[in-house]
């Protein structure tokens, strides 16, 4: 049995978004600047998706920017920002549980003299809007605060952020990357000047983003080129995933209530399980305030990457959340971030459903789990296996 | 990233669990560091009769504790000392390289337990 629990990672093409696609590579395919009949085939194609993806968030086709993903979304909302700017000092808004897309991009900046706040989440991984008003200076150019995070699935009070930089003349960015398949967008509604997504995270295709930029925003050049993208993003137009873009999202939204409700149904009955039948297993992030899909825990006196290895070895795919670098093995800052102490946040999966999963699927989930926990926690030396007591030293 | 070896041993490790009789026991790592490798050796008249070990740790980690126990049983504990961690990667079939540290941490074990030995039967 092959199951999949890493939708967060990345996810499986829809087959419709693959059939909406192909033509466009073959038969369809003219470079959408051309003036001929083969590239205003193109151009229609790319114009229609575009529609239909502003449409998805209440956006207008002029503020859809069609970019290689999240990463270069996040890149150019940042670095666009600062280029623009006339300010003589720069000072950006964020928050220690961004993507690395982003805190990487600011760790860029800060070599450049920009001047970064990163705000603390709680221990529930929340974001405090409030806070805003006491980091703003007079060089606050910009805010940017993720919709979802990747790690814990914790949804953040965008709304209420993006209202509080308004009234200071701050631009609004987020990064809804993790956010958009299960989550209603509204631009407008939640007053967002830029907003960066990517359309593998939503049964599209890999290689495609977009950054939405609200009419007035102005922003500097990440890439220099061609006229592509009224100017702003250069570079031939790839037609065939902007298709397969606008298709993944439509359907995304046609059947997001129907998925989230099932999948929601699924996670609950997982977490509920797992806490109450494994003990010492902790769940990092609010409960209640978070993404349908995500179940982020740590299982104390075991090691992540060994509970991920062995749940692979029995076909299920999940993702730890300690990368090993350089010899020593770094624990998430997500999770550190939160307050989880570092040896338990060594022993932290993420596992992320999908339209895919199925009850039967968690079950057979659910009892590997058990017993790998089981298994490794027999061989750990933290954790008196007879008596069933673990403790660190 | 890993080989098939390491996966098999990892799979099936060997050796696991504490060793009621042992008469040296040597710890290394830390829980903060993500790993934490414990060895314990049952020795006769300078030989290592048996070795168990218990590790907190990744795949390798885990793998190049079971491959080092079995690697040590029926040294004597000279010939123990001298097992180094590059000899642990090649007995694994090679390790990728940002775990060539679970290597080392099975050699150092095994130093700490003879250590550990030598310092109660001198002392």
């Amino acid at each position: 049995m092959k199951i999949y629990l890493d939708n967060s990672a990345t996810t499986p093409l829809n087959p419709h978004v693959l059939e909406a696609m192909l033509p466009f590579f073959t038969d369809k395919f003219g470079n959408a600047s051309s003036i001929h009949s083969y590239g205003r085939e193109a151009n229609r194609a790319v114009s229609e998706a575009r529609e239909i993806i502003a449409e998805c968030i209440n956006a207008r086709p002029s503020e859809i920017y069609f970019t290689s993903g999240g990463t270069e979304s996040d890149n150019w909302a940042l670095k666009g920002a600062v280029y623009v700017s006339k300010n003589k000092y720069k000072h950006i808004i964020t928050t220690q549980i961004e993507h690395p897309a982003i805190l990487n991009t600011c760790a860029e900046l800060e070599k450049q003299n920009v001047e970064i706040t990163y705000m603390n989440p709680s221990n529930e991984g929340m974001i405090n809007p409030k806070e805003l008003s006491n980091l703003f200076t007079e060089n606050t150019i910009l805010t940017s605060i993720m919709f979802a995070n990747n790690e814990i699935g914790t949804l953040q009070p965008i709304k209420e952020a993006a209202r509080i930089c308004r009234e200071q003349s701050v631009l609004f960015h987020t990064d809804a990357v993790q956010a958009m398949d299960s989550q209603k967008i509204d631009v407008k509604e939640l007053g967002i000047d830029m907003l960066s997504m990517s359309a593998h995270k939503f049964y599209g295709p890999k290689g495609i983003g977009v950054l939405f930029v609200k009419t007035g925003s102005r922003l500097g050049k990440l890439i220099n080129g061609g006229e592509q993208e009224r100017g702003l993003r250069a570079g031939t137009t790839p037609t065939p995933l902007i298709v397969g873009m606008a298709k993944a999202l439509e359907i995304s939204v046609r059947d997001r209530e129907k998925n989230n409700q099932r999948i929601l149904r699924l996670r609950n009955i997982f977490i509920d399980r797992v806490l109450s039948e494994i003990p010492y297993v902790y769940l990092n992030g609010n409960r209640e305030n978070r993404l349908p899909n995500n179940v982020n825990l740590s299982f104390a006196f075991i090691e992540g990457e060994s509970v991920l290895m062995r749940l692979d070895l029995a076909g299920i795919a999940v993702s730890s959340g300690s990368a090993c670098a350089s010899g020593s093995l770094e624990a998430s800052h997500v999770i550190l971030s939160l307050g989880v102490k570092e040896e338990l946040a060594h022993s932290t999966i993420r596992f992320s459903l999908g339209v895919d999963t199925t009850e039967q699927q968690m079950d057979y989930v659910f009892n590997v789990l058990k017993k790998t926990v089981d298994d490794l926690r027999r061989m750990s030396p933290l954790y008196d296996y007879e008596k069933g007591i673990g403790s660190y030293v | 990233m890993y080989n098939d070896k390491v996966i098999e041993i990892f799979k099936n490790p060997k050796n696991i669990g504490d060793l009621k009789d042992a008469n040296a026991i040597g710890t290394i790592g830390n829980a903060s560091c993500g790993d934490i490798m414990q060895v314990f050796l049952k020795i006769e008249n300078n030989v290592i009769v048996d070795a168990k070990f218990k590790t907190f740790g990744c795949a390798a980690a885990i793998a190049a504790s079971s491959i080092a126990t079995e690697m040590i049983i029926g040294k004597t504990v000279d010939e123990a000392l001298t097992l180094k961690n590059a000899d642990v990667v090649a007995e694994l079939g090679g390790l990728p390289a940002q775990k060539i540290h679970c290597s080392v941490l099975a050699e150092e074990a095994i130093q700490a337990a003879i250590k550990d030995y030598k310092e109660k039967n001198n002392g």
